[in-house]
Protein backbone atom coordinates (compact mmCIF):
# COMPACT_ATOMS: atom_id res chain seq x y z
CA UNK A 1 0.00 0.00 0.00
CA UNK A 2 0.90 3.43 -0.95
CA UNK A 3 -0.66 6.95 -0.31
CA UNK A 4 -0.67 9.84 -2.11
CA UNK A 5 -2.92 13.11 -2.84
CA UNK A 6 -4.54 13.30 -6.03
CA UNK A 7 -3.70 16.14 -8.90
CA UNK A 8 -6.92 15.48 -11.04
CA UNK A 9 -7.10 16.30 -15.14
CA UNK A 10 -8.59 15.66 -18.32
CA UNK A 11 -8.69 13.88 -21.27
CA UNK A 12 -5.88 14.56 -23.88
CA UNK A 13 -3.10 15.64 -21.60
CA UNK A 14 -0.76 15.95 -24.10
CA UNK A 15 3.17 15.70 -24.20
CA UNK A 16 3.87 19.19 -25.09
CA UNK A 17 2.00 20.23 -21.87
CA UNK A 18 2.98 18.01 -19.35
CA UNK A 19 6.87 18.93 -20.87
CA UNK A 20 7.03 21.57 -23.57
CA UNK A 21 9.31 21.24 -26.39
CA UNK A 22 11.03 24.32 -25.70
CA UNK A 23 13.44 22.32 -23.33
CA UNK A 24 13.84 19.00 -24.35
CA UNK A 25 17.20 20.14 -25.74
CA UNK A 26 17.83 23.03 -22.66
CA UNK A 27 17.63 20.98 -19.57
CA UNK A 28 19.19 17.97 -18.38
CA UNK A 29 19.24 17.98 -14.40
CA UNK A 30 16.12 16.16 -12.78
CA UNK A 31 15.80 19.30 -10.96
CA UNK A 32 15.05 21.82 -13.34
CA UNK A 33 13.34 19.23 -15.55
CA UNK A 34 10.47 18.64 -12.50
CA UNK A 35 9.80 22.27 -12.32
CA UNK A 36 8.47 22.35 -15.51
CA UNK A 37 6.34 19.57 -15.42
CA UNK A 38 2.73 20.66 -16.40
CA UNK A 39 3.64 24.15 -16.70
CA UNK A 40 1.06 24.71 -19.19
CA UNK A 41 -1.72 22.88 -17.96
CA UNK A 42 -1.47 23.49 -14.34
CA UNK A 43 1.27 26.24 -13.00
CA UNK A 44 0.79 25.66 -9.75
CA UNK A 45 1.21 21.70 -10.07
CA UNK A 46 5.17 21.74 -10.02
CA UNK A 47 5.68 24.35 -7.10
CA UNK A 48 3.17 22.48 -4.77
CA UNK A 49 3.40 18.81 -5.82
CA UNK A 50 4.78 16.43 -2.90
CA UNK A 51 6.75 12.98 -2.97
CA UNK A 52 3.82 10.15 -3.46
CA UNK A 53 1.39 12.32 -5.20
CA UNK A 54 -0.59 10.28 -8.06
CA UNK A 55 -1.76 12.41 -11.25
CA UNK A 56 -5.55 11.04 -11.85
CA UNK A 57 -7.06 11.73 -16.17
CA UNK A 58 -8.91 11.08 -18.60
CA UNK A 59 -8.37 9.81 -21.99
CA UNK A 60 -5.34 9.57 -24.01
CA UNK A 61 -2.85 10.43 -21.54
CA UNK A 62 0.30 11.40 -22.62
CA UNK A 63 -0.81 11.87 -26.34
CA UNK A 64 1.68 13.52 -28.90
CA UNK A 65 5.46 13.86 -29.21
CA UNK A 66 7.48 10.34 -28.34
CA UNK A 67 9.72 12.43 -26.03
CA UNK A 68 10.73 10.65 -22.98
CA UNK A 69 11.31 13.93 -20.77
CA UNK A 70 7.76 14.09 -20.29
CA UNK A 71 7.39 10.76 -18.42
CA UNK A 72 10.79 11.83 -16.74
CA UNK A 73 9.87 14.97 -15.50
CA UNK A 74 7.09 13.71 -13.28
CA UNK A 75 9.22 11.02 -11.90
CA UNK A 76 11.62 13.93 -10.86
CA UNK A 77 8.80 16.10 -9.25
CA UNK A 78 8.07 13.02 -6.92
CA UNK A 79 4.48 11.49 -8.45
CA UNK A 80 4.62 7.77 -7.75
CA UNK A 81 1.86 6.87 -10.49
CA UNK A 82 -0.50 8.32 -13.45
CA UNK A 83 -4.04 6.55 -13.21
CA UNK A 84 -6.15 7.44 -16.35
CA UNK A 85 -8.43 5.94 -18.21
CA UNK A 86 -6.21 4.84 -20.78
CA UNK A 87 -2.41 6.23 -22.19
CA UNK A 88 -0.94 6.72 -25.46
CA UNK A 89 1.14 3.49 -26.51
CA UNK A 90 4.35 5.00 -26.62
CA UNK A 91 3.73 7.34 -23.68
CA UNK A 92 2.54 3.87 -21.66
CA UNK A 93 6.49 2.08 -22.33
CA UNK A 94 8.17 5.45 -21.94
CA UNK A 95 7.22 5.59 -18.67
CA UNK A 96 7.29 2.56 -17.14
CA UNK A 97 11.11 2.16 -18.58
CA UNK A 98 11.65 5.42 -17.03
CA UNK A 99 10.14 3.99 -13.73
CA UNK A 100 6.93 5.76 -13.57
CA UNK A 101 3.64 3.92 -12.82
CA UNK A 102 0.91 3.91 -15.02
CA UNK A 103 -2.16 2.38 -13.73
CA UNK A 104 -5.40 2.58 -16.57
CA UNK A 105 -8.70 2.10 -14.68
CA UNK A 106 -12.22 2.79 -16.40
CA UNK A 107 -14.06 3.94 -13.00
CA UNK A 108 -11.44 5.87 -10.81
CA UNK A 109 -10.68 8.85 -12.84
CA UNK A 110 -14.52 9.96 -12.78
CA UNK A 111 -14.81 9.43 -9.13
CA UNK A 112 -12.00 10.64 -7.48
CA UNK A 113 -12.06 13.99 -6.01
CA UNK A 114 -8.69 17.24 -6.69
CA UNK A 115 -6.83 16.59 -3.31
CA UNK A 116 -8.07 13.80 -1.81
CA UNK A 117 -5.89 11.22 -0.16
CA UNK A 118 -5.62 7.96 -2.12
CA UNK A 119 -4.25 4.30 -1.03
CA UNK A 120 -2.89 2.68 -4.33
CA UNK A 121 -2.57 -1.38 -3.75
CA UNK A 122 0.46 -2.07 -6.94
CA UNK A 123 0.15 -5.50 -6.66
CA UNK A 124 -3.50 -6.07 -6.04
CA UNK A 125 -4.54 -3.62 -8.71
CA UNK A 126 -6.87 -1.64 -6.11
CA UNK A 127 -7.27 1.97 -5.10
CA UNK A 128 -9.13 2.69 -1.80
CA UNK A 129 -9.93 6.05 -1.10
CA UNK A 130 -12.95 7.00 1.85
CA UNK A 131 -14.31 3.57 1.74
CA UNK A 132 -14.76 3.34 -1.55
CA UNK A 133 -12.47 0.51 -4.41
CA UNK A 134 -11.50 0.74 -7.23
CA UNK A 135 -9.64 -1.43 -9.55
CA UNK A 136 -6.75 -1.19 -12.09
CA UNK A 137 -5.31 -3.14 -14.83
CA UNK A 138 -2.47 -4.40 -12.10
CA UNK A 139 1.43 -3.98 -13.78
CA UNK A 140 2.74 -7.45 -13.27
CA UNK A 141 5.39 -8.33 -10.86
CA UNK A 142 7.69 -8.30 -13.81
CA UNK A 143 6.61 -4.79 -15.20
CA UNK A 144 6.63 -3.28 -11.38
CA UNK A 145 9.81 -4.68 -10.97
CA UNK A 146 10.85 -2.05 -13.58
CA UNK A 147 9.28 0.86 -12.65
CA UNK A 148 10.11 0.45 -8.97
CA UNK A 149 13.97 -0.03 -10.16
CA UNK A 150 13.84 3.06 -11.27
CA UNK A 151 13.53 2.28 -14.94
CA UNK A 152 14.74 -0.36 -18.00
CA UNK A 153 18.68 0.34 -17.77
CA UNK A 154 18.57 0.31 -14.59
CA UNK A 155 16.13 -2.84 -14.28
CA UNK A 156 18.25 -4.49 -16.32
CA UNK A 157 21.73 -4.22 -14.64
CA UNK A 158 20.12 -5.21 -11.69
CA UNK A 159 18.80 -8.40 -13.51
CA UNK A 160 22.35 -9.18 -14.92
CA UNK A 161 24.48 -8.54 -11.80
CA UNK A 162 22.07 -11.09 -10.27
CA UNK A 163 23.41 -14.69 -10.95
CA UNK B 1 -12.12 -19.12 -24.47
CA UNK B 2 -12.12 -17.57 -27.64
CA UNK B 3 -9.28 -15.19 -28.82
CA UNK B 4 -7.65 -13.08 -31.07
CA UNK B 5 -4.64 -13.71 -32.84
CA UNK B 6 -2.69 -11.13 -30.40
CA UNK B 7 -4.19 -12.84 -27.60
CA UNK B 8 -3.37 -16.22 -28.90
CA UNK B 9 0.17 -15.17 -29.79
CA UNK B 10 1.30 -13.72 -26.45
CA UNK B 11 -0.69 -16.77 -24.68
CA UNK B 12 1.98 -18.98 -26.13
CA UNK B 13 4.78 -16.70 -25.25
CA UNK B 14 3.50 -16.25 -21.69
CA UNK B 15 2.96 -19.99 -21.50
CA UNK B 16 -0.66 -19.18 -20.35
CA UNK B 17 -3.91 -17.75 -21.40
CA UNK B 18 -3.70 -14.09 -21.52
CA UNK B 19 -6.66 -11.44 -22.26
CA UNK B 20 -6.08 -7.85 -24.06
CA UNK B 21 -4.95 -5.52 -21.41
CA UNK B 22 -2.52 -7.62 -19.37
CA UNK B 23 1.25 -7.23 -19.37
CA UNK B 24 3.47 -10.51 -19.94
CA UNK B 25 7.11 -10.89 -20.80
CA UNK B 26 7.84 -12.37 -23.67
CA UNK B 27 10.85 -14.28 -25.74
CA UNK B 28 10.88 -12.13 -28.68
CA UNK B 29 11.78 -14.34 -32.02
CA UNK B 30 13.37 -11.93 -34.44
CA UNK B 31 15.11 -8.08 -33.31
CA UNK B 32 15.39 -5.51 -36.19
CA UNK B 33 17.25 -2.33 -36.02
CA UNK B 34 18.60 0.11 -38.51
CA UNK B 35 21.34 3.10 -38.65
CA UNK B 36 20.27 3.67 -34.97
CA UNK B 37 21.81 0.42 -33.98
CA UNK B 38 24.44 2.56 -32.72
CA UNK B 39 22.53 4.90 -30.27
CA UNK B 40 21.61 1.32 -29.48
CA UNK B 41 24.94 0.40 -28.57
CA UNK B 42 25.60 3.00 -26.54
CA UNK B 43 23.13 2.37 -24.80
CA UNK B 44 23.96 -1.29 -24.53
CA UNK B 45 27.55 -0.57 -23.28
CA UNK B 46 25.91 1.28 -20.29
CA UNK B 47 24.81 -1.96 -18.96
CA UNK B 48 28.64 -3.17 -18.56
CA UNK B 49 27.96 -6.47 -20.52
CA UNK B 50 30.65 -7.89 -23.02
CA UNK B 51 28.23 -9.92 -25.27
CA UNK B 52 24.61 -9.68 -26.64
CA UNK B 53 22.58 -12.58 -25.62
CA UNK B 54 21.09 -13.81 -28.69
CA UNK B 55 23.26 -12.14 -31.61
CA UNK B 56 21.68 -14.91 -34.14
CA UNK B 57 18.20 -12.96 -33.85
CA UNK B 58 19.83 -9.60 -33.84
CA UNK B 59 18.77 -8.46 -37.62
CA UNK B 60 20.36 -4.99 -38.76
CA UNK B 61 19.96 -3.18 -42.23
CA UNK B 62 21.70 0.03 -43.16
CA UNK B 63 19.03 1.86 -45.03
CA UNK B 64 18.79 5.33 -43.41
CA UNK B 65 21.57 7.21 -44.81
CA UNK B 66 22.99 5.08 -46.96
CA UNK B 67 25.36 5.97 -48.64
CA UNK B 68 26.77 7.98 -45.94
CA UNK B 69 26.04 11.52 -46.68
CA UNK B 70 28.42 12.93 -44.32
CA UNK B 71 31.22 11.90 -41.87
CA UNK B 72 29.26 11.67 -38.76
CA UNK B 73 26.96 9.26 -40.87
CA UNK B 74 29.72 7.40 -41.71
CA UNK B 75 30.97 6.83 -38.14
CA UNK B 76 27.44 5.88 -37.23
CA UNK B 77 28.41 3.29 -39.75
CA UNK B 78 31.86 2.07 -39.53
CA UNK B 79 30.36 1.57 -35.37
CA UNK B 80 27.79 -0.54 -36.06
CA UNK B 81 30.11 -2.80 -38.51
CA UNK B 82 32.39 -3.13 -35.99
CA UNK B 83 30.24 -4.36 -33.46
CA UNK B 84 28.37 -6.32 -35.73
CA UNK B 85 31.60 -8.14 -36.25
CA UNK B 86 32.80 -8.02 -32.82
CA UNK B 87 29.70 -9.83 -31.71
CA UNK B 88 29.18 -12.37 -34.33
CA UNK B 89 26.02 -11.12 -35.33
CA UNK B 90 25.24 -13.30 -38.44
CA UNK B 91 22.70 -11.21 -40.40
CA UNK B 92 24.14 -7.80 -40.75
CA UNK B 93 22.67 -5.96 -44.31
CA UNK B 94 25.05 -3.59 -45.31
CA UNK B 95 23.89 -0.07 -47.45
CA UNK B 96 23.15 -2.09 -50.63
CA UNK B 97 20.34 -4.11 -49.87
CA UNK B 98 17.29 -1.59 -49.29
CA UNK B 99 14.98 -0.38 -46.86
CA UNK B 100 14.92 -2.27 -43.45
CA UNK B 101 10.87 -3.59 -43.94
CA UNK B 102 11.74 -4.75 -47.55
CA UNK B 103 15.02 -6.74 -47.01
CA UNK B 104 13.87 -8.10 -43.65
CA UNK B 105 11.05 -9.45 -45.63
CA UNK B 106 12.90 -10.50 -49.01
CA UNK B 107 15.29 -12.63 -47.00
CA UNK B 108 12.54 -14.74 -45.33
CA UNK B 109 12.46 -13.38 -41.57
CA UNK B 110 8.92 -12.23 -41.78
CA UNK B 111 6.89 -15.04 -41.06
CA UNK B 112 3.72 -16.04 -39.38
CA UNK B 113 3.06 -16.59 -35.89
CA UNK B 114 6.70 -14.89 -34.80
CA UNK B 115 6.96 -12.13 -32.22
CA UNK B 116 9.46 -9.73 -33.86
CA UNK B 117 10.04 -6.33 -32.36
CA UNK B 118 11.94 -3.43 -34.38
CA UNK B 119 13.44 0.08 -32.86
CA UNK B 120 11.35 1.72 -36.32
CA UNK B 121 7.48 2.36 -36.02
CA UNK B 122 6.87 0.83 -39.22
CA UNK B 123 7.91 -2.81 -37.73
CA UNK B 124 4.23 -3.48 -37.92
CA UNK B 125 4.79 -3.92 -41.70
CA UNK B 126 5.10 -7.56 -41.41
CA UNK B 127 1.94 -8.35 -40.12
CA UNK B 128 1.34 -9.05 -43.73
CA UNK B 129 2.76 -12.08 -43.74
CA UNK B 130 1.16 -12.73 -40.23
CA UNK B 131 3.65 -12.08 -37.38
CA UNK B 132 3.10 -10.35 -34.37
CA UNK B 133 5.52 -7.36 -35.07
CA UNK B 134 5.79 -4.31 -33.02
CA UNK B 135 7.86 -1.01 -33.10
CA UNK B 136 9.60 -0.26 -29.52
CA UNK B 137 12.24 2.11 -28.36
CA UNK B 138 16.16 2.25 -28.38
CA UNK B 139 16.51 2.25 -25.25
CA UNK B 140 14.00 -1.06 -24.63
CA UNK B 141 16.34 -2.58 -28.06
CA UNK B 142 19.46 -2.38 -26.33
CA UNK B 143 17.69 -4.10 -22.95
CA UNK B 144 16.74 -6.86 -25.45
CA UNK B 145 19.94 -7.16 -26.57
CA UNK B 146 21.29 -7.62 -23.18
CA UNK B 147 18.16 -10.21 -21.73
CA UNK B 148 16.30 -11.68 -25.15
CA UNK B 149 12.83 -10.93 -23.26
CA UNK B 150 10.53 -7.83 -23.28
CA UNK B 151 7.30 -6.87 -21.35
CA UNK B 152 4.32 -6.50 -24.07
CA UNK B 153 0.54 -5.46 -23.27
CA UNK B 154 -1.77 -7.73 -24.84
CA UNK B 155 -3.28 -5.10 -27.20
CA UNK B 156 -7.47 -5.29 -27.88
CA UNK B 157 -7.98 -5.69 -31.32
CA UNK B 158 -9.60 -3.31 -33.96
CA UNK B 159 -10.80 -5.76 -37.10
CA UNK B 160 -11.16 -4.01 -40.26
CA UNK B 161 -12.93 -5.43 -42.80
CA UNK B 162 -12.82 -4.91 -46.60
CA UNK B 163 -15.44 -6.35 -49.18
CA UNK B 164 -15.90 -5.70 -53.20
CA UNK B 165 -13.13 -5.01 -55.77
CA UNK B 166 -10.84 -1.41 -56.69
CA UNK B 167 -12.15 0.17 -59.16
CA UNK B 168 -9.59 1.25 -61.98
CA UNK B 169 -6.82 3.38 -60.59
CA UNK B 170 -7.53 2.82 -56.85
CA UNK B 171 -5.16 0.59 -54.59
CA UNK B 172 -4.08 -0.58 -51.32
CA UNK B 173 -2.59 3.04 -50.48
CA UNK B 174 -6.19 4.66 -51.51
CA UNK B 175 -8.02 2.05 -48.85
CA UNK B 176 -5.81 2.62 -46.21
CA UNK B 177 -5.65 6.87 -46.17
CA UNK B 178 -9.27 6.41 -46.88
CA UNK B 179 -9.91 4.44 -43.16
CA UNK B 180 -7.29 6.71 -41.63
CA UNK B 181 -8.94 9.75 -42.52
CA UNK B 182 -11.84 8.84 -41.46
CA UNK B 183 -11.24 7.05 -37.90
CA UNK B 184 -8.34 9.65 -37.14
CA UNK B 185 -4.59 9.35 -36.56
CA UNK B 186 -5.03 7.49 -32.79
CA UNK B 187 -8.31 5.41 -33.59
CA UNK B 188 -6.07 2.09 -33.44
CA UNK B 189 -4.13 3.15 -30.50
CA UNK B 190 -2.31 0.36 -28.26
CA UNK B 191 -4.63 -2.00 -30.34
CA UNK B 192 -4.08 -4.88 -32.52
CA UNK B 193 -5.00 -3.83 -36.26
CA UNK B 194 -6.71 -6.84 -38.49
CA UNK B 195 -7.45 -6.57 -41.64
CA UNK B 196 -9.60 -8.94 -42.99
CA UNK B 197 -13.30 -9.43 -44.74
CA UNK B 198 -13.98 -11.20 -48.07
CA UNK B 199 -11.18 -8.96 -50.00
CA UNK B 200 -8.33 -9.42 -47.97
CA UNK B 201 -7.04 -12.34 -49.21
CA UNK B 202 -7.29 -10.33 -52.84
CA UNK B 203 -4.64 -7.70 -52.10
CA UNK B 204 -1.04 -8.90 -53.13
CA UNK B 205 1.44 -9.52 -50.58
CA UNK B 206 2.95 -6.14 -51.36
CA UNK B 207 -0.24 -4.05 -51.00
CA UNK B 208 -0.68 -6.03 -47.63
CA UNK B 209 2.33 -4.56 -46.49
CA UNK B 210 1.07 -1.30 -47.73
CA UNK B 211 -1.93 -1.02 -44.97
CA UNK B 212 0.33 -3.04 -42.18
CA UNK B 213 3.23 -0.71 -42.83
CA UNK B 214 0.08 2.09 -42.40
CA UNK B 215 -1.21 0.52 -39.59
CA UNK B 216 1.16 2.15 -37.64
CA UNK B 217 -0.49 5.82 -38.58
CA UNK B 218 -3.28 4.73 -36.67
CA UNK B 219 -1.59 4.35 -33.38
CA UNK B 220 -1.54 0.56 -33.51
CA UNK B 221 1.06 -1.99 -32.15
CA UNK B 222 0.34 -4.48 -35.48
CA UNK B 223 -1.66 -4.72 -38.42
CA UNK B 224 -2.35 -8.59 -39.10
CA UNK B 225 -3.18 -10.66 -42.48
CA UNK B 226 -4.38 -14.30 -41.63
CA UNK B 227 -1.77 -16.12 -44.27
CA UNK B 228 -3.28 -17.99 -46.67
CA UNK B 229 -1.92 -19.64 -49.85
CA UNK B 230 -0.34 -16.44 -51.21
CA UNK B 231 1.71 -16.13 -48.22
CA UNK B 232 2.63 -19.54 -48.49
CA UNK B 233 3.68 -19.26 -52.17
CA UNK B 234 5.97 -16.65 -50.85
CA UNK B 235 7.74 -18.28 -47.74
CA UNK B 236 8.36 -21.95 -50.04
CA UNK B 237 11.92 -19.93 -51.21
CA UNK B 238 12.76 -18.08 -48.33
CA UNK B 239 11.66 -18.84 -44.38
CA UNK B 240 14.44 -18.84 -42.52
CA UNK B 241 12.55 -20.62 -39.87
CA UNK B 242 9.27 -23.05 -39.18
CA UNK B 243 6.72 -21.49 -38.52
CA UNK B 244 3.66 -21.98 -37.30
CA UNK B 245 0.06 -19.97 -38.37
CA UNK B 246 -1.70 -18.54 -36.06
CA UNK B 247 -5.62 -17.07 -36.89
CA UNK B 248 -7.96 -15.51 -34.60
CA UNK B 249 -10.73 -18.12 -33.33
CA UNK B 250 -14.65 -17.44 -34.47
CA UNK B 251 -16.02 -15.37 -32.27
CA UNK B 252 -13.10 -13.84 -30.28
CA UNK B 253 -14.04 -10.43 -29.18
CA UNK B 254 -13.01 -7.07 -31.14
CA UNK B 255 -13.04 -3.62 -29.81
CA UNK B 256 -14.93 -2.63 -33.18
CA UNK B 257 -15.74 -3.94 -36.64
CA UNK B 258 -15.27 -1.55 -39.70
CA UNK B 259 -16.05 -2.12 -42.81
CA UNK B 260 -15.08 -0.67 -46.26
CA UNK B 261 -16.31 -1.49 -49.66
CA UNK B 262 -13.67 -0.92 -51.86
CA UNK B 263 -15.72 -0.68 -54.95
CA UNK B 264 -16.50 2.88 -53.72
CA UNK B 265 -13.32 3.81 -52.95
CA UNK B 266 -11.71 6.71 -55.25
CA UNK B 267 -7.86 7.56 -55.29
CA UNK B 268 -7.29 9.57 -51.67
CA UNK B 269 -4.45 11.89 -50.95
CA UNK B 270 -3.76 13.33 -47.21
CA UNK B 271 -2.89 16.70 -46.83
CA UNK B 272 -0.50 18.65 -44.84
CA UNK B 273 0.44 18.29 -41.75
CA UNK B 274 -1.22 15.58 -40.49
CA UNK B 275 -1.95 11.55 -41.44
CA UNK B 276 -5.49 11.70 -41.17
CA UNK B 277 -6.39 14.95 -42.48
CA UNK B 278 -7.60 12.68 -46.02
CA UNK B 279 -9.13 13.84 -49.19
CA UNK B 280 -10.37 12.78 -52.35
CA UNK B 281 -8.03 13.47 -55.09
CA UNK B 282 -10.47 15.32 -56.89
CA UNK B 283 -11.15 17.82 -54.29
CA UNK B 284 -7.49 19.32 -54.21
CA UNK B 285 -6.91 18.59 -58.19
CA UNK B 286 -5.02 21.52 -59.77
CA UNK B 287 -2.94 22.27 -56.96
CA UNK B 288 0.90 22.96 -58.46
CA UNK B 289 3.57 21.31 -56.29
CA UNK B 290 7.38 21.28 -56.80
CA UNK B 291 9.06 17.47 -56.18
CA UNK B 292 7.43 14.19 -56.29
CA UNK B 293 8.24 10.28 -54.87
CA UNK B 294 7.64 7.24 -55.57
CA UNK B 295 9.25 4.54 -53.34
CA UNK B 296 9.67 4.07 -49.61
CA UNK B 297 8.91 1.10 -47.32
CA UNK B 298 5.36 2.27 -48.19
CA UNK B 299 5.24 2.12 -51.72
CA UNK B 300 8.53 0.88 -53.01
CA UNK B 301 8.02 -2.22 -54.84
CA UNK B 302 7.31 -3.58 -58.00
CA UNK B 303 3.75 -3.12 -58.36
CA UNK B 304 4.02 0.27 -57.29
CA UNK B 305 6.42 0.84 -60.12
CA UNK B 306 4.59 -0.84 -62.54
CA UNK B 307 1.95 1.75 -61.99
CA UNK B 308 3.88 4.61 -62.61
CA UNK B 309 5.34 3.37 -65.49
CA UNK B 310 2.20 2.23 -67.16
CA UNK B 311 1.24 5.79 -66.41
CA UNK B 312 4.58 7.77 -67.70
CA UNK B 313 5.12 5.10 -70.48
CA UNK B 314 6.47 7.24 -73.72
CA UNK B 315 6.06 10.63 -72.14
CA UNK B 316 7.62 13.43 -70.02
CA UNK B 317 6.92 14.57 -66.78
CA UNK B 318 6.02 18.49 -66.26
CA UNK B 319 9.14 20.94 -66.59
CA UNK B 320 8.48 22.33 -63.76
CA UNK B 321 8.48 18.83 -61.37
CA UNK B 322 11.15 16.64 -59.97
CA UNK B 323 10.65 13.13 -60.26
CA UNK B 324 12.76 10.62 -57.44
CA UNK B 325 11.78 7.17 -57.78
CA UNK B 326 12.88 5.21 -54.58
CA UNK B 327 12.97 1.22 -55.01
CA UNK B 328 12.40 -0.67 -51.99
CA UNK B 329 15.14 -2.99 -52.16
CA UNK B 330 17.78 -4.20 -54.40
CA UNK B 331 15.98 -6.75 -55.50
CA UNK B 332 13.15 -4.57 -56.53
CA UNK B 333 15.67 -2.61 -58.30
CA UNK B 334 16.82 -5.28 -60.26
CA UNK B 335 13.99 -7.13 -61.14
CA UNK B 336 12.47 -3.37 -62.21
CA UNK B 337 15.92 -3.24 -64.40
CA UNK B 338 15.29 -6.49 -66.02
CA UNK B 339 11.92 -5.66 -66.80
CA UNK B 340 12.46 -2.09 -67.80
CA UNK B 341 10.36 -0.24 -65.77
CA UNK B 342 13.66 1.64 -64.89
CA UNK B 343 14.11 2.56 -68.74
CA UNK B 344 10.77 3.87 -69.08
CA UNK B 345 10.91 6.09 -65.39
CA UNK B 346 14.74 7.28 -66.27
CA UNK B 347 13.75 8.50 -70.00
CA UNK B 348 10.24 10.28 -68.51
CA UNK B 349 12.64 12.26 -66.43
CA UNK B 350 12.73 10.22 -63.10
CA UNK B 351 16.15 10.41 -61.14
CA UNK B 352 16.53 6.66 -59.98
CA UNK B 353 17.76 6.73 -56.48
CA UNK B 354 19.58 4.01 -54.59
CA UNK B 355 17.70 1.55 -52.75
CA UNK B 356 17.06 3.15 -49.01
CA UNK B 357 14.65 5.17 -47.28
CA UNK B 358 16.08 8.39 -49.25
CA UNK B 359 14.56 11.91 -48.32
CA UNK B 360 11.32 10.09 -46.44
CA UNK B 361 12.77 10.75 -43.01
CA UNK B 362 14.34 14.60 -44.12
CA UNK B 363 17.98 13.91 -43.66
CA UNK B 364 19.35 13.72 -47.61
CA UNK B 365 18.32 13.00 -51.03
CA UNK B 366 16.21 15.49 -51.77
CA UNK B 367 15.43 17.34 -49.13
CA UNK B 368 13.08 20.53 -49.40
CA UNK B 369 13.32 24.44 -49.84
CA UNK B 370 11.19 26.43 -47.34
CA UNK B 371 7.80 26.55 -48.49
CA UNK B 372 8.22 23.91 -51.61
CA UNK B 373 5.81 21.11 -51.52
CA UNK B 374 5.79 17.60 -52.30
CA UNK B 375 3.68 15.03 -53.46
CA UNK B 376 4.88 11.69 -52.60
CA UNK B 377 3.82 7.84 -51.44
CA UNK B 378 5.68 7.77 -48.27
CA UNK B 379 3.80 7.13 -44.69
CA UNK B 380 4.34 10.49 -42.89
CA UNK B 381 3.40 14.28 -43.60
CA UNK B 382 4.24 15.91 -40.77
CA UNK B 383 5.09 19.71 -40.48
CA UNK B 384 8.77 19.65 -41.95
CA UNK B 385 9.49 16.49 -42.51
CA UNK B 386 11.22 16.24 -45.75
CA UNK B 387 13.58 19.77 -45.43
CA UNK B 388 12.28 23.09 -44.85
CA UNK B 389 10.53 23.95 -41.88
CA UNK B 390 7.08 25.52 -43.73
CA UNK B 391 7.54 22.64 -46.94
CA UNK B 392 4.24 20.14 -47.37
CA UNK B 393 4.01 16.89 -48.04
CA UNK B 394 0.78 15.53 -49.72
CA UNK B 395 0.57 10.94 -49.37
CA UNK B 396 -0.83 9.29 -52.00
CA UNK B 397 -1.40 5.87 -54.07
CA UNK B 398 2.11 5.87 -57.00
CA UNK B 399 -0.30 6.51 -59.24
CA UNK B 400 -1.83 9.48 -58.27
CA UNK B 401 2.03 10.87 -57.94
CA UNK B 402 2.69 9.27 -61.52
CA UNK B 403 -0.08 11.49 -63.09
CA UNK B 404 0.48 14.46 -60.71
CA UNK B 405 4.52 14.37 -62.09
CA UNK B 406 3.27 14.14 -65.52
CA UNK B 407 0.56 17.14 -64.81
CA UNK B 408 2.56 19.39 -63.25
CA UNK B 409 -0.37 19.39 -60.57
CA UNK B 410 -2.38 17.42 -58.67
CA UNK B 411 -3.91 14.90 -60.92
CA UNK B 412 -6.74 12.45 -60.16
CA UNK B 413 -4.74 9.16 -61.99
CA UNK B 414 -8.10 7.72 -63.23
CA UNK B 415 -7.94 9.18 -67.20
CA UNK B 416 -4.45 7.29 -67.29
CA UNK B 417 -5.26 3.81 -65.87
Amino acid sequence: MSKGRVWKYGDDVNTDVIYAGKYTYQLFEPAEMAKKSLEDLDPSFAKNVKPGDVIVAGRNFGCGSSREQAAACLRYAGVQAIVAKSFSRIYFRNAINLGLAVLPSPDAPDALQNGEEIEIDFAGGRILSAGRVFTFFPLPESVMDIVQAGGLLEWTKKKLATP
Amino acid sequence: MAQTFSEKILSRKAGRPVRAGEVITAVPDLYLSHDNSSAIIGEFKKLGLARVKAPEKIIIVLDHIVPASDERYAQNHKTIREFVRAQGIPNFFDIQHGVCHQVFSEAGFALPGKVILGSDSHTTTYGAYGAFSAGIGRTEMASIWATDEIWLRVPETLRIEFRGEFPAGVSAKDAILKVIGDNGADRANYEAVEFAGPSASKFSLASRMVLSNMAAEMGAKNGYFEPDDLTLEWLKARARADFEIVRSDPGAAYEAVLQYDLSALEPQIACPHTVDNVKPVREVEGRPFHQALIGTCTNGRLEDLEVAARILKGRKIHPNIRLLILPASRAVYVEAMKRGLLEILSEAGAVILNPGCGPCLGAHEGLLAPGEVVVGTSNRNFKGRMGGRDSEIYLASPATVAASALEGRITDPRKYL
